[in-house]
């Protein structure tokens, strides 16, 4: 373990934290249409407003505004929603598990089927085969995830009737057993989880092709090769180790990208996530909802890479001895 | 005198040969030259495709509402009866201002806060590098939602959070190239002569990094297209305006899918896959032509 390191990271984990809510007070109390405005549009009581208002703090001076706030967000507290009346934590509480489920799924297949076919396309540089996965995961990029889903959800839960339209759960679906319960949400999943594996999957393809192509270029390959060692071998055993460590950053950073995805895939499918209730925040103008929804996702991108950059010490022994 | 004008002659003729060999490189690729005619293709349609065509989202239409493409309508009709084909051909100008304006904003944010953290260094690059991280942490369709909402919904202020939320990975990959020129001998030579940072950033250091901002362009165009659909398709979009992405939110908000009326979405996400792609084509070629590392293998 290397202390020096992992301190490292920490206090620039905590940097990253520290302007990441910076950013985010200016965005919501210095640009115009501030919150009281949001208020009014809202059609909130004005008294109400006004408590509000001296709740979070707003009739002080900017600057002791600004700690008040950090304050309040190093405490965990949100404030409370507007439109659903109860703390900001909680409502998001509710929903995350739900964009969780639905990311980690995602996640899960886009990696594995994107180690694999990067690793088909890097093996196999040039060839047909690579240039038709570079010039799909291109395509891939291309498509923007709601339309994919919009697609998907005519082809199979409009034409060929397999799959539900959208929601997490059949609508009226009480008292049922535990099996019954996950084996319709399972239902529900598919759609989704294709959508958004597929919106990342391609970039996984290409930073696994690169990546690879990149470790080609070293002098071991070469070694390995003039030892004589069969091309799979040296490609299993002396490439693949070596160009996994990019992944790990990108797997991390993707994170950011995968909160994009889903607000697109969760409007489209109605899924009960974080996505949704962002939209829905911003619609009906609940700052305080969407300020903490915000928070909350950009402190899951900022956690993210920092345990990235811990599995990295592990994995990466020139940073541990270093 | 002379002599100087000779110098310029030939810096300008060895520019001259260097843009003819990139030209020439670039349609020897395939994939670059298939983007490039997708492009053109574009660019034709938006500019021309209206004197031929005849369309308007206000007026009334003759259309049936909701129809599958006939003869009239190639392309059906929407929720209202309006040819969907017709806003095809006008989106494609929205698509193509917002992607280049958004694409230029964000590429001149990104290349000043790059190439001054990369060249001044110390603490203007610590600070900017840093603000940097923050902002690219914050999820970014998120991040647009959250300013666009602040600031108001129409073309111009969307043009303006694409150009203002996407300059972190250009200000990212300028510093790194300015990093690795300003170590170089020819820039210590000129400093040492005594030319000015600022003569050295314009002269030296932001023609050597031009072509990584010039490719990156690219990329942030096609970035700012989706951007702008997305936004659209969320319902925060110019509602004024005809485009794609309005078209894709006026299909899901009046019930296209649950229909399966295929054709009032597929037209449009096509139309934006396509043009997406003629861009990436071109940027990827432009990456095989000036990344030297790409080059030799």
């Amino acid at each position: 373990m290397n202390y020096k390191y992992f301190m490292k990271k920490v206090v620039q984990s905590l940097i990253t934290i520290m302007i990441v809510l910076t950013l985010t007070f200016i965005l919501f109390r210095v640009m115009p249409g501030d919150p009281t405005a949001m208020f009014v549009k809202s059609g909130i009581d004005p008294s109400v407003a006004e408590k509000v208002k001296e709740d979070y703090g707003l009739n002080l001076p900017i600057y002791q505004q600004y700690f008040v706030y950090l304050k309040n967000m190093f405490r965990g507290d949100f404030g409370d929603s507007f439109s659903f009346r109860k703390p900001v934590m909680k409502v998001i509480g509710d929903r995350l598990p739900n964009t969780i489920i639905l990311a980690l799924c995602a996640q899960t297949l886009a990696i594995g089927f994107g180690i694999i076919f990067g690793m088909m396309a890097a093996a196999n540089r040039g060839k047909k085969i690579d240039v038709g996965l570079l010039g799909f995961s291109l395509f891939i990029y291309a498509i923007p995830a709601f339309w994919f889903g919009m697609v998907l959800i005519v082809i199979f839960g409009v034409k060929l009737d397999l799959v539900p339209l959208f929601g997490m759960m059949t609508p009226g679906l009480r008292n049922v057993t535990k099996l019954v319960y996950i084996k319709d949400v399972a239902k529900h999943l598919i759609l989704p989880v294709f959508t958004l594996g597929l919106a990342i999957f391609g970039s996984y393809v290409m930073i696994m092709r690169s990546s690879l192509l990149d470790v080609f270029t070293e002098d071991y390959i070469n070694t390995a090769r003039a030892k004589g060692f069969d091309r799979r071998y040296i490609i299993r055993k002396h490439a693949l180790p070596n160009a996994m460590l990019p992944m790990v950053t990108v797997i991390a950073t993707s994170i950011g990208f995968i909160v994009s995805g889903a607000i697109q895939t969760e409007t489209v499918f109605t899924w009960p996530g974080i996505g949704t209730l962002m939209l829905k925040a911003l619609v009906a103008r609940d700052y305080p909802l969407l300020q903490g929804s915000f928070i909350i996702t950009s402190f899951a991108v900022v956690t993210a890479n920092f345990l990235a950059d811990i599995v990295y010490m592990y994995i990466d022994p020139r940073i541990k001895y270093e | 005198m002379s002599n100087l004008n000779k110098i310029r002659r030939e810096k300008y003729e060895v520019r001259k040969r260097n843009f003819k060999q990139f030209i020439k490189t670039f349609f020897n690729n395939k994939i670059g030259t298939l983007g490039f005619i997708m492009l053109m293709f574009f660019v034709v349609v938006a500019y021309v495709g209206p004197n031929f065509y005849h369309y308007s989202p206000v007026e009334v239409s003759k259309g049936a509402l909701l129809a599958p493409p006939t003869e009239g309508f190639i392309f059906g009709t929407d929720h209202l009866g309006r040819d969907i084909f017709g806003a095809i051909i006008y989106g494609t100008k929205t698509s193509l201002i917002v992607g280049f304006s958004g694409a230029l904003i964000s590429i001149f944010i990104g290349s000043t806060i790059g190439l001054s953290a990369g060249f001044v260094g110390g603490g203007l690059d610590n600070v900017l590098m840093r603000i940097t991280d923050g902002m690219m942490v914050l999820p970014k369709l998120a991040l647009i939602m959250v300013v666009s909402a602040v600031l108001g919904t129409n073309i111009r202020n969307i043009i303006l959070v694409i150009g203002l939320t996407g300059w972190t990975g250009t200000a990212r990959l300028v510093r790194a190239q300015a990093l690795s020129l300003r170590e170089r001998p020819y820039i210590e030579r000129a400093r040492s002569i005594g030319a000015s940072k600022f003569y050295i950033v314009y002269k030296h250091i932001l023609p050597n990094v031009f072509p990584v901002i010039f490719a990156q362009t690219i990329l942030a165009t096609s970035s700012a297209i989706l951007s702008e659909t997305s936004l659209s398709f969320l319902g925060l979009g110019d509602p004024l305006s005809v485009s794609w992405g309005q078209v894709l939110n006026g299909a899901f908000v009046n019930g296209a899918v649950s229909v399966g009326a295929w054709w009032y979405f597929v037209p449009a996400g096509a139309a934006i896959v396509l043009m997406v792609l003629s861009f990436t084509f071109i940027g990827y070629s432009f990456d095989e032509i000036l990344n030297p590392k790409l080059r030799g293998r």
